[in-house]
């Protein structure tokens, strides 16, 4: 019968980078959904302190800066797959600088709350979802952009060629995904909760 | 061509002059996918026997009316610890250690896709089980008020605020979970990336065997099932220590949000541990029946519509609280609907069986009660669906029974089985037959004496987690027996450890395929080489070592 060689699992291009990239993404959505359920859940049910529509304003410079920069994001992988390494470290460095501004604005944004309007965690509801919420989002991007400092020190030091890219790739998945992420906290928290 | 052909025999080198301490650095070193299984698999008989020694402490307790012998908040600690011990150290690592150990020699791979993962993950449930159990020495904390958590293995808010929980004890609940969360999660993102993108050649979706697709589902649900835990857990610990609101009713928070999240995770999580129950009886039937599984595809596709169905029941933890006519009733319907999936697969069993030449060996022993036990929990779980009859027997032992009926009767009979099938494979070494029947005969005697009189006090309206009880209640006598129960578990988990113990003692070798079985792992030498095969296998039909054993007759002709 049948004896001739047995092919080989084919998953194209999924291998086991990306599988398990898109495993850890689809945790992480779910952890945030959570939170976004309860912010949703608790929308105008705070019955004392500053309200969300009297204090936030918004934040259309950080989301630019965010979204931006998963486009220099998306370059910087493509210029590594093509050994243009300088062209990776400028794209690689501005994404690193849009994503450094967005938490800059956040911490602006977040220092007038606290002192101008003094709202903490504890002071009603609405702050305790947003800033867990928008917290959440801001530390994973922290991380993202811990991973592409890495990245970008390696690839100075020459560390990173263009047989990593797809490694590279996988952190701008990540990236990516926050950028998604950021997304549905700017329709939730400063387009529906005002 | 010779049976023998693509049977890699090679063994583990043995070197005698290495010292306790060189065997003990590779234990704690190793990313080996195989001694990481065993890891997980005996820490979580290891808090198996904590948590055994808990409800034996609380049967103790209830055996006789108005009894003293443990003290009411040392009895809240006590089913606290027995719940979150049985379910996160206990269930958790012994279903991720048997995935871990399986799933790549099943589908002819060398190692899991991120061993050192793999190593972190079981590190950090393991840790995450050490801070639970520190809670009992360290959780003075600064108001010197509780020891070990005792919040109910589920925390209901608001008793879980800071406010009714003082001290630390809950705490330590939160982030030893938290902790041990992470771990189950690593495991799952391994096991799915394993099982999808490192099949050996020939080994398609069609062909892995059932575990593996099963496993597939069980890693699913804890990704989407755990997050959403450790979500709520970290609302609570912003709760506790920085004064948010999530569940804090006074400032406006709500309390049944926690409920919501908290079964959002906990449902799943039923699934999560007696799904791989069914992977291990799909595994242990056919080849004690001497029979291809019935059914294949059925069983897969009522494996995944089990994992899409259970995403849409939690509330069903929650028809006392008040959510209404029309959510109770769709939560009612959709408990009911996991019947459909679920006796589709105990139809397939069953005719798995029908006309086969059964071997009734120890393993298939756990197997066969498992069938029958997990049709009465499935069939106690149809009762307690209907909205109104849960009104009635919410928090009682009816409720206690059932769960106890599934995660006893079904998870913990084919974990015993999978040991019993699984051993020979880890260690080399046959398991006594002997002495596996006693731990079968004591275990379901026991078994049976305590929870199947359960149900009849809950009926009797006996509430769960009391600490004792009035004489003139009517329980007395079944809370005997119950107890009684628990002595012959307790022997038949005894004959257990005495029989693993023994196996080492006597060293009486397996072989690589001691029960003529059918599956990849059963190809290579027990215990199998680190590298696991020595030439990858190729595969054709979804049994390929009946093809090596029967060129005469191979199943891809047939499938």
């Amino acid at each position: 019968m049948n004896q001739s060689a047995v092919e080989p699992i084919d998953m194209g291009t999924w291998n086991r980078g990306r599988v398990g990239m898109l495993c850890l993404i689809f945790g992480e959505s779910m952890f945030f959904s959570i939170f976004v359920v309860a912010y949703l859940f608790y929308i105008g049910k705070s019955g004392h302190g500053p309200q969300p529509s009297e204090v936030l304003s918004f934040p259309y410079l950080a989301t630019a800066c965010l979204l931006s920069s998963s486009i220099t994001a998306g370059l910087a992988v493509r210029f590594i797959a093509r050994s243009h390494r300088w062209l990776a470290v400028l794209v690689l460095a501005i994404t690193i600088g849009l994503g450094a501004s967005f938490i800059a604005f956040t911490a602006v944004e977040w220092y007038g709350l606290i002192v101008d309007h003094g709202l903490t965690i504890r002071t009603n509801l609405f702050g305790t979802t947003f800033y867990s919420l928008v917290g959440f989002h801001a530390a994973h991007v922290i991380v993202g952009l811990c991973m592409l400092s890495l990245i970008f020190c390696l690839l100075v030091a020459g560390a990173v060629r263009s047989e990593h890219a797809e490694r590279v790739e996988m952190v701008t998945w990540y990236w990516h995904f926050v950028d998604a992420v950021w997304i549905v906290v700017f329709s939730v928290v400063y387009i529906i909760g005002t | 061509m010779a049976s023998s052909e693509g049977l890699s025999v090679s063994t583990v080198p043995k070197d005698v002059d290495r010292t306790w301490l060189d065997h003990m650095h590779e234990w704690v070193s190793t990313v080996d996918h195989k001694r990481l299984g065993v890891l997980y698999i005996f820490s979580g008989l290891f808090f198996f026997i904590l948590g055994g020694l808990e409800a034996t402490a609380m049967r103790a307790q209830l055996a006789i009316p108005a009894n003293d012998l443990v003290e009411p908040a040392e009895f809240n600690r006590l089913f606290t610890m027995h719940g979150t011990t049985m379910v996160f150290l206990v269930g958790m690592p012994i279903v991720t250690g048997f995935g871990n150990y399986l799933i790549p020699l099943m589908i002819g791979a060398r190692d899991m896709a991120f061993p050192r993962l793999n190593a972190w993950g079981f590190w950090m449930f393991f840790f995450g089980g050490i801070v639970l159990y520190m809670s009992y020495f360290a959780s003075m904390g600064l108001y010197g008020a509780g020891t070990a958590p005792d919040v109910g293995w589920f925390a209901y808010s608001p008793l879980t605020g800071r406010a009714f929980s003082r001290g630390n004890a809950t705490d330590y609940w939160i982030l030893g979970i938290l902790i041990s969360g992470f771990g189950s999660m690593s495991g799952a993102i391994n096991m799915l990336t394993t099982t999808l993108t490192m099949r050996c050649p020939g080994m398609t979706m069609r062909r892995i065997p059932l575990f593996v697709w099963m496993m597939l589902v069980v890693s699913f649900l804890m990704l989407l099932a755990l997050p959403v835990l450790t979500a709520a857990q970290v609302m609570l610990l912003f709760d506790r220590f920085l004064g948010a609101h999530f569940f804090d009713t006074q400032a406006g928070g709500d309390a049944v949000l926690w409920q919501h999240f908290f079964w959002f995770f906990g449902h799943p999580e039923v699934y999560i541990l007696i799904v791989p129950g069914f992977a291990y009886a799909s595994e242990i039937i056919p080849v004690f029946s001497r029979k291809v599984i019935f059914g294949y595809v059925t069983m897969v596709a009522a494996s995944i519509c089990i994992g899409l169905v259970a995403v849409g029941v939690w509330a069903h933890h929650m028809f006392t609280v008040g959510m209404g006519r029309g959510l109770d009733i769709w939560f009612a319907i959709i408990t009911m609907v996991v019947g459909i999936p679920t006796g589709i697969k105990l139809f397939n069993w069953i005719a798995t069986m029908y006309g086969g030449k059964i071997r009734f060996r120890v393993p298939m022993l756990f197997a066969i009660a498992f069938i029958g036990q997990f049709l009465l929990a499935g069939l106690t779980g149809i009762m307690l669906s209907g909205a109104p009859f849960t009104w009635q027997l919410s928090d009682s032992y009816f409720v206690v029974a059932h769960f106890h009926y599934v995660l006893i009767g079904g998870l913990l009979f084919t974990v015993f089985g999978a040991c019993y099938f699984w051993f020979p494979k880890m260690f080399g070494w046959m398991m006594s037959e002997r002495l596996g029947l006693w731990h079968f005969v004591l275990f379901f005697i026991g078994f049976h004496l305590t929870f199947t009189t359960m149900h009849i006090q809950g009926l009797l309206g006996m509430p769960r987690r009391i600490y004792t009880y009035e004489p003139d209640r009517g329980w007395a006598i079944w809370n005997a027996i119950t107890s009684a129960g628990v002595v012959l578990q307790g022997l038949g988990v005894a004959f257990f450890l005495l029989a693993i113990f023994m196996a080492f003692r006597q060293k009486k070798p397996a072989g690589p395929d001691p029960w003529d079985a059918w599956t990849l792992e059963w190809s290579t030498s027990s215990p199998p080489p680190e590298y696991n095969f020595l030439s990858l296998p190729e595969v054709r039909s979804r049994r390929p070592l009946w093809d090596l054993k029967h060129p005469e007759d191979p199943d891809w002709e047939h499938e």
